[in-house]
C-alpha cells in the first residue's frame, strides 16, 4: 500500500509531528542529552506556530478587506500584486513608516507595553491547539482551562492601552472592555463547561478525539454552547455587533485613539490573530478540529484544520460585515439576561444527559442522536422562550408610518393683525 | 472614604468621525450618560450672506450649491423661486416640471446619504453606506448628464433652468425610476426596517414631542417623525407639486427609527413624483430670457421649499440694484439641530451620536 508507505517516513505532510519525532530519534542516535530533544521540538513547534500566525495576520488583513468588500459590493483591494495580494505588505510598509507618536500625558512603560500585552496571549493559546493526530505542542491536561485564562489577557491589554493614553476617548473604551469582559467571561465559562461535561476531559486533543470517536461534532451534541461562545467570544475580540470599546463612530477609536504607527500597527494586527486564533479554538471544540469522518485519512488533518479556521473566521468577517452595533448596556443586558442563563441551564441538561449514560450504560448509538435532538430542541425552544421575555419593549405607540394624502393648512388672517383696523374705541 | 465623582466634559468633534463634518458638541458626561450638551457651530462658516451682498443675483446660485451640497439642486431651486418672487418672473412650463423632477432627484441621492451614515453612527460596519452611495452613484450620474457637475449643480436659473434635459436622459430616468430604485428601495425596506438591532439602537432615541417639534420650529422628516403632517409640497406647493399625487409619510413617536422609516418613505413618493413629472413633461422653452445683471424691484420676497432637510426659506431684500440688500438663508439644518439638547440629554453617548446622525445636518448649511 501506497499510503502505508508514506506514513513511514517523516516527510509525510499528512502529521508534520513525524518530522519532530524523526529529530527526535536523531538526537537519541547521536547521544545527545535528553532535555535536548524536547527543546529542540519545541522550538520548531513554537516557531511554526510563529510562523502560521504572522502568515495569518498578513493574509488576513486581505481576507477580510477583500470579503467585506464584496459584501459591500465592492472590489476590495485589487491593485498591488495579483487579486491585491501584495496590499497587507505595503499597508505594513506605510504602518512602519509612520511615525509613532505618543502624547506627552501619557504613562510611557504601560503606554509601550500594551500593544504587546495584547498580541502575546493570542500566540499562547495556538500552542494547545491539536494540529493533527499527535501534532499539538503543548498538550495540557487543562487546556479548557488555560484557554479561557489567556483569552482574558487581551482585555487587561485594552485596559493598559485605554487608562495610560491619558485621553477620554481611550479610557471611555477601557472602562467598557472591561464592564464587557467581566459580563461575558461568564456565560464563556459557563459554555464551555458543558463541553468539558459531555467529553469528560480539558484536554483539547481529547476533546477531538472524543468527536472523532463517537463520530459526532460537537456543534450538533452542543448547539447553544457553541452559539453563546461565538456571540460572547466576538464581544470580547471587539468585532462588529459588540465592538464597543473602539466603537469607532462614539469614542473615535476607542482604547487606540492616541496610537499611531506600528504601535497602532501592532493593535491591528493583534486583532486580525485574536479572531484566527478564537476561530481556531471554536474549529477545534466545536466543529472537530482536524477530524472530518474518513476524509482526514486521505486529507492532511492539518489541512483541515486551517479549513475550519477560516470557515469560522468567514462567520466573523460576515457578522462584522453586516451587522449595527449594541450600545454597551444592552450588550451587558444580553450578556446576563441571556447568555448567562441559558449557559446555566444547558449545564444542567449536560449533567442530567451524561448521568444518564454513565449510569444506565446505554449505548452511544442510542443515545447520542437522542441527546442531538433533545438540545438542539433546548436551544430554539430557549432562545424562542427568551425572546417572548426578554426582547426589548418600546412600543409605546405601533411601529410604522400614517400616510397623508393631503394636509389641513390652516388659514391665515387676510390681513395682517397689525394693519388691521383697530377695535373698540380709541381713547380720546 | 467615599469615592469622589465628577461628571467629565468630553469634547465630541469638531474632529470626530460622526459629527458630520466640524459640528462641535461639547458634553458632560456622567458615567456614561449625558449630563449635558453645548453645541458649538460656526467652523465652517463661509460668509456666504454677506458675500451675497456683493455679487448680482444669477452670481449667488452657486453659494446655494455650496450650503448644503448633498442637495444642491433644492438649495438652487429655493433661491431662484425667491428672486423670481422678487421680480415677477413667470417660469415656462417645462422648466417648472424639470425643476420637479431635479429636485425630487436630489431628494433620493440625499435621503440615500442620510439612511446610510444613519446606520453607520449605529455601528455598522460602512455597508449600508456602500449600498447607498452605490444608488446614489446611479442619480449623481443622471445630474451630471445634465448639467455637467454631480455635488455642486449650479443647474436652475433665474426664470428656468440652465440646460435643456439631453435625448438620453428620459431613458435613462425610466431605467432608474422603473427598474433600478423601486427594487432597491424593498431591500432596504427589508434590511433596515426590521432590524432588531437597529430598532434597539433607534427606537425612543433622540425622541421629540409634537410641542418641542412646533415650539423650535423644526421642519422635515424631524417635524413629521413628532406625528405632525407637514410638507410644504402640500401645504405650499410650489413649481406644479399641487398636479402630484402623493403622500407625506408622517411617523408616531418622534424617534431616530422613525425618521429613518420617513426618509425611506419619501424616496419611494420621490419616485411616484418624478413618473408623473416624465410623464406629463411638456415640451417648449427651458427658460425665460433674464437679464444677467438683474435689477429687480425694490421690495422683499421670501419663498421655501422643501429641501430633503426640511424648510429650506431665502429672504431676498433689493433696493432695485444688481446685487440683493439683503439675503438670509433659514436652514433647515441649524434649526433643527437646535432641539439637540433636549432630544440627547439623559441619554448615552452612543445614543447621542445616533440622534445626531438622525437629524440629517449638513454643516455646510448649518454654518453658511
Amino acid at each position: 500500500m501506497l499510503l502505508t508507505i508514506v506514513t513511514e517516513h517523516w516527510w509525510d505532510i499528512r502529521d508534520l509531528s513525524n518530522l519532530s519525532a524523526k529529530i527526535a530519534e536523531l538526537i537519541d542516535a547521536a547521544g545527545g542529552p535528553h532535555w535536548l530533544i524536547f527543546v529542540v521540538t519545541g522550538l520548531l513547534g513554537a516557531g511554526g506556530i510563529i510562523a502560521f500566525i504572522g502568515a495569518c495576520a498578513v493574509i488576513n488583513i486581505w481576507v477580510e478587506r477583500r470579503v467585506v468588500g464584496r459584501m459591500q459590493s465592492r472590489l476590495g483591494p485589487n491593485r498591488l500584486g495579483p487579486f491585491g495580494l501584495l496590499q497587507p505588505v505595503a499597508d505594513a510598509i506605510k504602518l512602519m513608516q509612520k511615525e509613532v507618536l505618543q502624547p506627552k500625558t501619557a504613562s510611557g512603560l504601560i503606554f509601550t507595553a500594551a500593544p504587546i500585552a495584547f498580541t502575546i496571549p493570542g500566540i499562547w493559546l495556538m500552542a494547545v491547539l491539536p494540529w493533527g493526530r499527535n501534532m499539538v505542542l503543548a498538550d495540557l491536561d487543562v487546556g479548557v482551562l488555560f484557554l479561557l485564562a489567556a483569552s482574558s489577557l487581551g482585555a487587561l491589554a485594552v485596559f493598559m492601552a485605554g487608562y495610560s493614553s491619558n485621553n477620554k476617548y481611550s479610557l471611555f473604551g477601557s472602562m467598557r472592555a472591561i464592564a464587557a469582559l467581566v459580563s461575558y467571561e461568564i456565560p464563556i465559562v459557563v459554555a464551555l463547561l458543558g463541553v468539558v461535561l459531555f467529553t469528560g476531559t480539558m484536554r483539547l486533543s481529547g476533546i477531538v478525539l472524543f468527536q472523532e470517536h463517537y463520530w459526532v461534532p460537537l456543534l450538533l451534541l452542543q448547539p447553544l454552547p457553541f452559539l453563546i461562545y461565538f456571540i460572547s467570544i466576538s464581544a470580547e475580540l471587539n468585532r462588529t455587533p459588540a465592538d464597543v470599546s473602539e466603537a469607532e463612530s462614539e469614542i473615535v477609536g476607542g482604547f487606540h485613539t492616541e496610537y499611531s504607527g506600528m504601535k497602532f500597527g501592532l493593535f491591528y494586527a493583534a486583532e486580525l490573530i485574536n479572531a484566527v486564533v478564537v476561530s481556531a479554538i471554536i474549529a477545534t471544540v466545536f466543529l472537530g478540529g482536524w477530524w472530518m469522518y474518513k476524509v482526514d485519512e486521505v486529507v492532511p488533518g492539518w489541512m483541515i484544520f486551517i479549513g475550519k479556521i477560516y470557515a469560522v473566521y468567514f462567520l466573523f468577517v460576515w457578522t462584522r460585515g453586516t451587522l449595527p452595533r449594541f450600545r454597551i448596556d444592552q450588550l451587558l443586558a444580553f450578556a446576563w439576561k441571556w447568555m448567562t442563563p441559558m449557559a446555566i441551564v444547558n449545564v444542567m441538561l449536560v449533567a442530567a444527559e451524561v448521568l444518564l449514560w454513565e449510569e444506565t450504560g446505554w449505548s452511544a448509538g442510542l443515545l447520542l442522536p437522542a441527546y442531538v435532538v433533545i438540545n438542539n430542541a433546548l436551544a430554539v425552544g430557549l432562545i424562542v422562550a427568551f425572546v417572548r421575555v426578554f426582547a426589548p419593549k418600546f412600543q409605546r405607540f405601533p411601529t410604522g408610518l400614517r400616510m397623508y394624502s393631503n394636509i389641513d393648512v390652516p388659514a391665515l388672517p387676510a390681513v395682517h393683525p397689525a394693519d388691521a383696523a383697530p377695535v373698540g374705541t380709541p381713547a380720546s | 472614604m467615599p469615592i469622589k465623582s465628577a461628571p467629565v466634559e468630553v469634547n465630541i468633534g469638531p474632529q470626530h468621525p460622526s459629527t458630520h463634518g466640524v459640528f462641535r458638541m461639547v458634553a458632560k458626561i456622567d458615567g456614561e450618560r449625558i449630563v449635558d450638551v453645548k453645541m458649538v457651530v460656526g467652523y465652517l462658516h463661509r460668509s456666504m450672506e454677506k458675500l451675497a451682498e456683493e455679487r448680482t443675483f444669477t452670481q449667488n446660485i452657486p453659494f446655494t450649491d455650496r450650503m448644503d451640497y448633498l442637495a444642491a439642486m433644492s438649495g438652487n431651486l429655493g433661491y431662484c423661486l425667491s428672486v423670481e418672487k422678487l421680480a415677477g418672473i413667470d417660469v415656462p412650463e417645462r422648466a417648472q416640471y424639470l425643476r420637479v423632477i431635479f429636485a425630487e432627484l436630489q431628494r433620493i441621492a440625499s435621503h440615500l446619504m442620510a439612511t446610510g451614515t444613519f446606520i453607520n453612527d449605529c455601528g455598522a460596519w460602512q455597508t449600508p453606506v456602500m449600498y447607498c452611495m452605490r444608488d446614489r452613484e446611479k442619480v449623481l450620474d443622471l445630474l451630471e448628464m445634465t448639467c455637467g457637475a454631480r455635488l455642486t449643480t449650479n443647474y436652475m436659473r433665474i426664470g428656468g433652468v440652465a440646460f435643456d434635459i439631453p435625448e438620453e436622459f428620459l431613458p435613462a430616468l425610466d431605467r432608474l425610476v422603473n427598474d433600478d430604485l423601486p427594487y432597491r428601495f424593498e431591500e432596504y425596506d427589508q434590511l433596515l426596517s426590521g432590524n432588531e438591532i437597529i430598532m434597539m439602537r433607534a427606537r425612543d432615541v433622540g425622541v421629540v414631542t409634537p410641542e418641542t417639534a412646533i415650539n423650535a420650529s423644526l421642519s422635515g422628516p424631524m417635524l413629521r417623525s413628532a406625528g405632525i403632517a407637514w410638507d410644504l409640497r402640500k401645504a405650499d406647493p410650489y413649481c406644479v407639486y399641487d398636479r402630484m399625487t402623493f403622500d407625506i409619510p408622517v411617523g408616531y413617536n418622534g424617534d431616530a427609527f422613525d425618521r429613518m422609516l420617513i426618509r425611506i418613505e419619501e424616496m419611494k413618493q420621490s419616485l411616484r413624483i418624478i413618473r408623473q413629472a416624465m410623464h406629463d413633461l411638456p415640451g417648449g422653452a427651458h427658460k425665460t430670457d433674464v437679464p444677467l445683471a438683474l435689477r429687480p424691484p425694490a421690495g422683499e420676497a421670501y419663498s421655501r421649499v422643501e429641501s430633503p432637510k426640511g424648510e429650506l426659506g431665502f429672504y431676498v431684500v433689493s433696493d432695485g440694484g444688481p446685487a440683493p440688500y439683503r439675503w438670509h438663508v433659514r436652514s433647515p439644518s441649524l434649526i433643527n439641530l437646535s432641539v439637540l439638547k433636549e432630544m440627547t440629554v439623559g441619554q448615552t453617548i452612543a445614543d447621542a451620536i445616533v440622534t445626531l446622525g438622525s437629524i440629517d445636518i449638513n454643516v455646510g448649511e448649518v454654518d453658511r
